[in-house]
């Protein structure tokens, strides 16, 4: 087995171990605390999101494709080296960003969305771009760095969105609706899932897990920021430019995160930006999705649909009396075992040493 | 000058979590491993503390009720913190996986569990524990309105986790060893520490402090528990590394941002301000930006341990 695969190999069994390991705990939750429902309580976490057939099945895409965006972001900067917890707050001046355009940007015509959509990634590059410059030049750290701007961006849009008659409705306590050429095309997605929220937000989340699989594995640039991850001494020692590559790895990052921003509240699902003081969660989420998904952009996309899947049938918990945290539960236990992609390893390696005989 | 005595009296009750948290940080820093838990620990801290409080009402009351309750926090904190501990020390694991995942877990679960046990997510407690006025020292003039009036008995274990942290890191032989395996932890196993022990050593320190942090920062600020603590795990660890991993500097760094979010929440009741008319929004971003202000001139030369961050691995030399 070469190298490449075999790493590829032990990350994809660490992972399914973390899920079924992650899933036991939550059955052995479940049980503890209601031992007669926990059954068919337990099937449903993992056949819920098909109760509706096609629309269910739409549904887990949709609430896919912010996370996977978020995940994107929170993974590629991971591969330089630098933990993003910024997405909370790139997310969401990405979300207000494209409401901006979508409620005021009516003059566009039909390339409103469009113009929308990249309004959101503009937004997020800035908000990623921030700690990037301040960790480059100022040696400020890049975790202290995004919490502070996950507070600002957060209080800031609030601040903004409360205060302004165009965007903002009194009677709900929320952003105004977009305009309906602000939303985005289902692109046929609703023929094949009727019904349901999918809409081609959907296709641009994959194209962007394509593009940053591309970036990381087959550009000089992608090569760079990857050896900074690995060794920041050595590749600044080989000269790469170590300044220039923080920044971009935070602001294409921030742009990730401010896309699914966009992409969601452009969904047409009814999303508005609330003013309550709350992080958005589909940024904490994205870290989630980045860890179960080792980084690895495909890795993501599968890790996105995973954590959607469950999540969708979590919902229809409440029907036996158990509380959604449950999948909270559950995905934290995944997250914590896939940490130990050690044992594994060495599980792997005893294997295949008994195998080959001990050679 | 009653403005005053309350604006301090309220930064306190910001103050003395952010500190109490930060310092617990400092301890599992200064070991070689990050805490990024801390939030997950706070909440679970508060979470099993108030719980008590819940049930024990009627029972208990008043200080010796808040004294079992901060005693329940810092097992409660020290046990969550295992986890990580475990993953982070024993599986060399990255630790902001573990930590993601602990800070993940704890409002999942307290919700989760508090929905079992009364039906709602929110855990109330009488408040019984607020001291309007410490007996004789309260009636020191200045110093008593500031120090002894209106408080919390939280408030002074606060300033006892502060003095004893920092005897303990530079004045004792625990200390010195702590410091060293977060400094050069290779270094110090050759002259025959046992580094994974300080590092356990570390991170339960850190656990006990966030989890005593969690029931700090509810008990005056509210008379109910929802599963959250508001990012105050986040803010101690920008506190933390504000204030340099040093006890003295992260006790101005909690004051500092203590005394802004109190300006931020209780802006109107301040005569000067109100006046000022300035929207609510721009005091509540204040600290967060004055924080990277600050940090931009002070990260230069960053007093971080070393070996921070990175599993300890004895063949490693």
């Amino acid at each position: 087995m070469n190298e490449a695969k075999h790493k590829n190999m032990v990350g994809l069994l660490s992972s399914i171990f973390a899920i079924v390991v992650g899933l036991l705990f939550g059955f052995i939750v479940l049980l503890a605390s209601n031992p007669t429902q926990a059954v068919p309580g337990f099937f449903t976490i993992l056949t819920g999101s098909f109760t509706h057939g096609l629309k269910g099945i739409g549904q887990v895409f949709y609430y896919a494709t912010p996370i996977i965006l978020t995940g994107l972001s929170v993974g590629f900067a991971f591969k330089t080296g630098l933990f993003n917890i910024g997405t909370p707050g790139q997310f969401i001046v990405g979300a207000f960003a494209a409401i901006v355009v979508g409620i005021r940007g009516d003059f566009l015509g039909s390339a409103q969305w469009v113009v929308a959509v990249l309004a959101s990634i503009a937004a997020g590059a800035l908000w990623g771009l921030v700690p990037g410059v301040l960790n480059a030049y100022f040696n400020v750290n890049v975790v202290i760095a995004c919490i502070m701007m996950n507070y600002i961006g957060m209080y800031l849009i609030n601040f903004i969105v409360k205060g302004s008659k165009t965007l903002f409705d009194s009677l709900r306590n929320q952003s105004l609706s977009v305009d309906k050429a602000a939303e985005i095309p289902k692109m046929g997605l609703n023929l094949l899932f009727p019904e349901s929220s999918i809409n081609g937000g959907f296709f641009i989340a994959i194209l962007a897990v394509v593009l940053i699989h591309f970036i990381l594995n087959k550009t000089a640039f992608g090569f760079e920021l990857k050896a900074a991850g690995f060794n920041r001494d050595a590749s600044k020692y080989a000269g790469m430019n170590e300044k220039r590559n923080i920044i971009l790895s935070m602001a294409i990052a921030g742009a990730l995160a401010g896309l699914a921003g966009g992409l969601l509240y452009l969904a047409g699902s009814g999303k508005h930006i609330e003013i309550v003081d709350v992080l958005a969660s589909e940024g904490f989420t994205g870290i989630s999705v980045a860890l179960l998904g080792l980084s690895s952009p495909l890795g993501i996309l599968l890790a996105g649909l995973f954590i959607a899947y469950i999540t969708a049938g979590g919902f229809y918990l409440q029907l036996f009396e158990f509380s959604t945290e449950i999948i909270d539960i559950i995905v934290a236990v995944i997250i914590y075992f896939s940490a130990f992609a050690l044992i594994i390893k060495t599980f792997i390696e005893r294997f295949d040493k008994k195998r080959n005989g001990g050679k | 000058m009653n403005v005053v005595f309350s604006v301090f009296q309220q930064t306190m009750f910001f103050t003395m979590p952010l500190l109490i948290v930060a310092l617990g940080g400092m301890f599992s820093e200064r070991s070689g491993i990050i805490n990024i838990a801390l939030e997950g620990i706070m909440i679970m801290g508060g979470f099993i503390s108030i719980l008590f409080i819940n049930l024990t009402q009627g029972v208990l009351s008043g200080q010796l009720q808040l004294l079992i309750a901060v005693v329940i926090a810092g097992v409660a904190g020290m046990l969550f913190s295992l986890l990580h501990a475990f993953a982070s020390i024993n599986m060399k694991a990255d630790q902001t996986i573990s930590g993601t995942a602990l800070n993940l877990f704890a409002p999942a679960f307290a919700v989760f569990f508090a929905r079992i046990l009364q039906g709602v997510q929110q855990i109330q407690f009488n408040n019984t524990f607020r001291i309007e006025s410490v007996p004789v020292l309260g009636n020191i003039p200045i110093i008593g309105d500031l120090f002894f009036k209106n408080t919390y008995i939280t408030t002074y274990i606060g300033i006892l986790i502060l003095v004893l942290s920092t005897i303990v890191l530079y004045k004792t032989r625990f200390g010195l060893r702590l410091r060293a395996c977060g400094e050069h932890p290779q270094a110090a196993d050759s002259v025959g520490i046992n580094v994974y022990k300080m590092q356990y050593a570390g991170v339960l320190i850190s656990g006990a402090f966030a989890g005593i942090g969690g029931l700090v920062f509810v008990v005056p600020t509210s008379t109910n528990f929802n599963a959250s603590v508001a990012g105050y795990g986040f803010l101690a660890l920008a506190v933390l590394i504000f204030g340099q991993w040093n006890p003295m500097r992260i006790l101005f760094a909690s004051f500092f941002f203590g005394l802004l979010k109190t300006v931020a929440a209780s802006y109107s009741g301040i005569p000067v301000l109100a006046a000022l008319g300035v929207p609510s929004y721009i005091y509540k971003m204040i600290p967060y930006i004055t924080t990277l202000v600050v940090l931009v001139f002070t990260s230069k030369n960053s007093q971080a341990p070393r070996a921070e961050g990175i599993p300890y691995d004895k063949g490693a030399r």
